[in-house]
């Protein structure tokens, strides 16, 4: 996008201007990776290294510093970190994995203004591809669940891993066509509620497919599905041997599997942020901003809805079709449960949290959102816990904690959590977090001038053809 | 000389409000022509129709040596037609160069992969259509360095010549301006009657407007059709139209209502 950058710096960025701002987000990154050697299971440490990747986004140096401060972090000190706690590479790769889904849903509803509500459902496609075939479930089509003693053989070896990765994006991507054609039609309200159904379609098919073909084993899921294979070279016992003196801790497979799954879905994070910023800035994005501004101005231009429609559908999908391959072979299993509309509704979160249209935002909204869900909230809740288990009492008020009750688990209010943040921001900075430029002018600027009343008059309501 | 745009027994329903009525029209290649008729006649669904964004429940559009009726809005704008909006209807959150540059959408001819790859060829034709924008900003009238404006921050007028440039971006045979001039002063009015003129003259292009306002279409229209409820009631040069008695009647009719000037008082 062209529109003229705001060159005003904030107070932070002033800061961090120069060689001194060089410095100063060295010392961050550097303090908070010292902090996560020192107390590798602190939350405070785990922000703090987050803090610092902003920083890095934020410093106003020249590009190719960023990227080497950026590359740096995610590259060598994450993983590095990750050898004293596998959780950090846990969370990095949620991180990832989830920013992945935002920035393709971003596609959708940020790029082209099309509500979707069931965009989990892509993300199951994909991770069920995987979850059939890279599991013994095609023996197994004839039985119910659970009567079945799982065969001894994979049909598929682990590395067709690779091959379906490529299926999982096809498959998402032919899914999102599906999707589309009957919603061309539909705008707004109308659009999300379908939508919303389709999700809940996909999420009972999953549910429902063990009978008369057992091709998803039910609400019982599938497992084991399998990794692809780590090159020998890593597994070999120096290897591991190395590692483990450098941790401090015996070092193994399922390590080893936790950077793996942590490397490749950044690498896929990258690639989709890429691809997204650059078709942002061609004729196919173009028309996306086209259509979302005004649908009967974009098509008498000469963009045919119908094709720019289910580009961004299918093209969105395709994102968290990679991303459920993955997925599923990180958790080695795949449920319906995993794919409810909780789960789409987290995705929008994030990008309306973050930014819509803006591809920064949505990678923030997501570390945010995923932060929350699983760090922040299960941190407090264990401390909470822990603290019931003693005898102490809550300062000020007197109550002994054993007597709180567990009604006041904060990982139980993660819905009401999102819920207030969404509230706060939409009246505080409804742009989201990192605005897209556009929508920074679009929510911060009035019109330079209203049109005259007569203009008001002769709107136009497309014939149903003009969407068909 | 075989009419670009012919329409013939178009008529146009909305429930049982008959808005176009068995209309017959036809454009010459190389005309500036123009519809006018009293608030409500029925113009502006006309070039609904034949801009492809309502279907006609009767009649053929030929436009070109094709027939175009039933087609959709962005068929028949890659077939050589475009239009401006009575009440502007830019990209208003996109900039002003994007808004030139998507109504450039068929005539730049980058693909998905091109788009995704950066391909030399993606990025000569967005070089190219950027250039092209640039210049046919600069055509319509519009200062320089306005591209990266938000097409919504610009005043009125300019945002009609943002829309005609927008149009003329589809490399159109045929341009179909619905009420250009309303909302301008008279100076802005002169500039652009002059830049109607320079769009036949100069780019070879076919005009039509629909106008209200009787001193552009007297000064500027070589033929003129006159719809009222729906109907063609006349048609002809200006003389001809100013002479005609339903055509006085229609607007005298209204004007005790809608207080309407009646044709050829020039105000
Ligand atoms: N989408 C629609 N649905 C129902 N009625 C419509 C629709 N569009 C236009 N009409 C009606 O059709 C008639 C013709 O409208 P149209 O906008 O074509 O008039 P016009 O000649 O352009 O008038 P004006 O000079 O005010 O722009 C009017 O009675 C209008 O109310
Ligand atoms: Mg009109």
């Amino acid at each position: 996008m062209s529109v003229a950058r705001h060159s005003q710096l904030s107070p932070l960025q002033r800061l961090l201007q120069g060689t001194p701002g060089l410095w100063i987000v060295l010392a961050v990154a550097a303090g908070a990776s010292y902090g996560f050697v020192q107390s590798p299971r602190s939350l405070p440490v785990r922000l703090l290294l987050i803090f610092s990747l902003l920083l890095i986004y934020f410093m106003p140096q020249k590009g190719w510093v960023k990227l080497l401060y950026g590359g740096g972090m995610l590259l060598i000190v994450l993983p590095y970190l990750g050898l004293f706690n596998p959780f950090l590479m846990e969370l990095g790769f949620q991180i990832a994995a989830f920013a992945t889904l935002a920035i393709g849903l971003n596609i959708v509803v940020g790029f082209a203004g099309l509500l979707d509500l069931g965009y989990v459902a892509f993300f199951a496609v994909g991770a069920y591809l995987w979850a059939f075939f890279g599991s013994q479930q095609l023996w197994h089509t004839d039985e119910a669940p659970g009567t079945f003693t799982i065969f001894a053989t994979f049909p598929f070896p682990a590395w067709w891993f690779w091959i379906f990765l490529g299926v999982g994006v096809v498959g998402a991507a032919f899914t999102g066509v599906l999707l589309g054609f009957p919603v061309l039609r539909l705008r707004g309200d109308y659009l999300a509620i379908v939508t919303l159904g389709f999700g809940e379609v996909i999420r009972v098919m999953a549910n429902n497919l063990d009978k008369p073909i057992n091709l998803t084993n039910g609400p019982q899921g599938i497992t084991p599905i399998q990794r692809p294979p780590i090159p020998s070279f890593f597994t070999s016992p120096e290897i591991l041997e190395q590692l483990g003196q450098l941790a401090g801790r015996p070092v193994g497979l399922n390590d080893l599997y936790g950077f793996f799954f942590y490397f490749m879905a950044v690498a896929i994070l990258v690639l989709a942020i890429f691809l997204a910023l650059r078709l942002d800035n061609s004729k196919l994005g173009r028309a996306w901003t086209a259509i979302r501004e005004d649908d009967v101005a974009a098509v008498a231009m000469g963009v045919p809805l119908r094709r720019t429609k289910l580009a961004a559908f299918a093209i969105g999908a395709s994102f968290s079709g990679a991303m459920g391959v993955l997925y599923a072979a990180n958790r080695t299993f795949v449920s319906p449960e995993t794919f409810s509309l909780t789960v789409s509704i987290s995705i929008l979160v994030m990008v309306i949290l973050g930014g819509l249209g803006s591809i920064a935002g949505v990678v923030l909204g997501a570390a945010i959102v995923t932060m929350l869900n699983i760090d922040i909230l299960q941190t407090l809740s264990l401390q909470l816990s822990s603290l019931r288990q003693g005898s102490g009492t809550i300062p000020l008020l007197g109550i002994p904690w054993a007597s709180l009750p567990t009604q006041l688990d904060p990982a139980r209010y993660q819905r009401l959590f999102f819920g207030l943040l969404l509230i706060v921001m939409m009246i505080f900075r409804p742009e989201g977090i990192i605005p897209s430029q556009r929508r920074r002018l679009e929510l911060h600027e009035e019109p330079a001038q209203e049109p005259p009343a007569a203009q008001i008059e002769g709107e136009i309501e497309p014939d149903h053809k003009l969407e068909s | 000389m075989r009419p670009l745009l012919e329409l013939r027994n178009v008529t146009k329903c909305f429930g049982g409000l008959v808005a176009v009525n068995n209309v017959d029209l036809q454009i010459e290649p190389g005309r500036i022509a123009s519809v006018i008729g009293p608030n409500g006649a029925g113009k502006t669904t006309i070039f609904n129709t034949i801009t492809g964004i309502y279907r006609p429940d009767a009649g053929t559009i030929r436009f070109d040596g094709q027939n175009i009726a039933g087609k959709r809005p962005d068929q028949i704008t890659a077939a050589g037609m475009c239009r401006t909006f009575q009440n502007i209807r830019l990209f208003h959150n996109m900039t002003v160069l994007e808004n030139v540059l998507v109504g450039a959408h068929t005539q730049t001819p980058s693909t998905l992969w091109g788009a995704m790859l950066r391909t030399r060829s993606f990025q000569l034709a967005e070089e190219r259509a950027r250039q092209e924008a640039i210049r046919l900003l600069r055509y319509v009238g519009l200062p320089a360095g306005l591209g990266d404006q938000l097409a919504k921050n610009l005043p009125y007028g300019q945002q009609r010549r943002i829309e005609i440039a927008r149009a003329l971006a589809a490399n159109p045979k045929l341009i179909l301006l619905d009420e250009p001039t309303a909302g301008m002063n008279p100076q802005e009015t002169e500039a652009a009657i002059r830049l109607f003129r320079r769009l036949r003259d100069e780019l070879g292009v076919t005009v039509v407007l629909i106008e209200h306002d009787m001193k552009v279409v007297m000064g500027i229209s070589e033929y003129v059709t006159v719809i009222d409820y729906g109907q063609k009631i006349a048609e002809g040069t200006t003389a001809e139209v100013r002479k005609n008695q339903r055509v006085i009647e229609a607007y005298l009719g209204r004007s005790a209502t809608s207080a309407q000037g009646p044709v050829g008082e020039g105000s």
